[in-house]
């Protein structure tokens, strides 16, 4: 009770302090905010610049994946590898290589025992998981013209694989997408993204610089080029963001044995 | 009274419920006693802080972040109108959130795997219970 | 009409996220964050953050949801506060 008592104090205290400097704030929805518009005789804010420049430079519309993938590369490629690393942090602490099972008996297959209270999810999920996947693949690819891009449909395409091993069985999830493969798929994806921003060094110009790949895309300026450019790097942290949501989930379900499920 | 709330806290209603939920996070990881109750808290104030974020970048009258063909169109022919920044949110923090969220649940997935690995150890996930036993642990070695 | 949706929608999270923390029972719990979740999606397609409300879509309301499920189920499903 007395740490309870602590913490209620120490919370109203910083959330005091929080709500009088919250007063100095710019009000919700200023266009002449620092953030939007920059400082009064300063420097024009980022943001600018990215809003004026960027279907200029990468004739992507969706300004999002412009800044994400292009101008805030390296940020993007960074982020793409703590994703990773999670995922193989979640290896090494859960997951059992023995094969010893004392304890807990292996969940019964609905696929070999014909488990019919799952019939009404089971075939709507047969139809739903093809629809979703399609979807995913969709807003990967669009990503440059609409909201979307590798991070919502690599979550999308990794969550149609969680509804399968959710609506039959882990078991059979993993058929469709075995360990080896998703592991192999994640470390795919970083290098796809990594070793494509390395192409650009070949030909003399900085990491990341996807407009020096001009001839590789046969493309006429070097903004068509950024603009394919940002769709492989796309697909590359697609790839990795699928397995790894995929490996987590597989490994809470299962207490890291990979079998069993839920 | 009636000034004092429309000067304070009006023009910064959504900052005020921030800081709220904010504080809720953090009083709920230090009070509360199960882990999984800790976790949620710091999930809410992992929300409150991409809130406040994303909150910066709205602009009074502007649309999405996305050019419309019509806008590009204009652009491609030299138009300076057609991209005026006071048409379109701020992206900058669209950007740097989006990415901030997906880092969050894989992360989140290593901190549900680490309370696995406590309740496979102790068999609870309890706090003051995995402490005690800790305790007990310690005593007898 | 957008401002008093927004307050709408900030009360409505500010009582999802105390219910989450209340609730004794840690599946409904987790529930109730899966539908903060959805509010904030909301929020933010008010705000013109279309980007960050999709990802927030398939992520707190969906992902995030199924792995507090999965270690609920794999763990104990009530809790002492």
């Amino acid at each position: 009770m007395n740490a309870k008592l602590s913490a209620t104090f120490a919370v109203v205290f910083t959330g005091a302090v929080l709500l009088y400097a919250v007063s100095d704030f710019p009000d919700f929805g200023d266009p002449r905010s620092p953030a939007n518009h920059g400082v009064s005789g300063g420097a024009p804010s980022a943001s600018v610049y990215y809003i004026k420049n960027a279907y200029h430079d990468t004739s992507v519309p969706n300004l999002v994946t412009a800044i994400l993938a292009d101008y805030r590369g390296y940020d993007t490629l960074f982020e793409t590898v703590v994703i990773f690393t999670a995922g193989m942090a979640i290896f090494a602490i859960l997951r059992v290589l023995r094969r010893d099972d004392s304890g807990i008996p292996a969940a019964p297959d609905p696929a070999i025992d014909g488990d019919h209270h799952r019939i009404v999810v089971g075939v709507t999920c047969r139809i739903a998981v093809p629809l979703v996947q399609i979807f995913a693949l969709y807003v990967v690819a669009h990503g440059h013209h609409s909201p979307g891009g590798g991070f919502q449909g690599g979550v999308m395409l990794g969550a149609s694989f969680i509804l399968i091993a959710l609506s039959t069985s882990l078991r059979h999830a993993l058929g469709r997408l075995s360990e080896t493969s998703f592991i192999r798929l994640a470390c795919l994806g970083i290098l796809i993204y990594a070793g494509f921003a390395f192409l650009p060094l070949v030909v003399g110009r900085n990491f990341l610089d996807y407009g020096a790949l001009r001839a590789l895309f046969g493309t006429d300026g070097e903004e068509m080029a950024r603009s394919h450019g940002i769709f492989v790097v796309e697909i590359g942290i697609a790839l990795t963001v699928t397995s790894v949501m995929f490996a987590i989930f597989a490994n809470l379900s299962s207490r890291g044995r990979l079998h069993g499920g839920l | 009274m009636t000034s004092s709330f429309h000067d304070w806290i009006v023009p910064h209603f959504n900052a005020w419920v921030y800081v709220i939920i904010m504080m809720t996070g953090l009083w709920a990881v230090i009070a509360k006693n199960n882990l999984i109750k800790k976790l949620i808290g710091l999930s809410l104030f992992q929300t409150s802080i991409l809130l406040l974020y994303v909150s910066l970048g709205v602009k009074e009258g502007a649309g999405i972040p996305i050019i419309d063909h019509e806008a590009a169109a204009l652009a491609m022919s030299g138009s300076d109108d057609a991209l005026n920044p006071d048409r379109f949110a701020n992206p900058l923090p669209h950007v740097l959130m989006l990415t901030a969220i997906v880092v969050g649940v894989a992360t989140l997935g290593v901190a549900l795997a680490l309370c696995q690995t406590i309740y496979r150890d102790f068999g609870t996930l309890e706090e003051d219970e995995v402490l005690e036993q800790m305790k007990t642990l310690h005593d007898d070695v | 009409m957008i401002v008093p949706f927004d307050i709408l929608i900030l009360i409505f999270l500010v009582v999802a996220a105390v219910i989450s923390l209340c609730v004794k029972d840690l599946l409904a719990a987790t529930m109730v964050f899966g539908a903060y979740g959805f509010l904030i999606c909301l929020l933010w397609a008010t705000m013109g953050a279309v980007d960050v409300a999709f990802t927030e879509a398939t992520v707190g309301a969906g992902v995030s949801t199924v792995l507090f499920v999965a270690t609920i189920l794999n763990t104990r499903r009530k809790s002492t506060d």
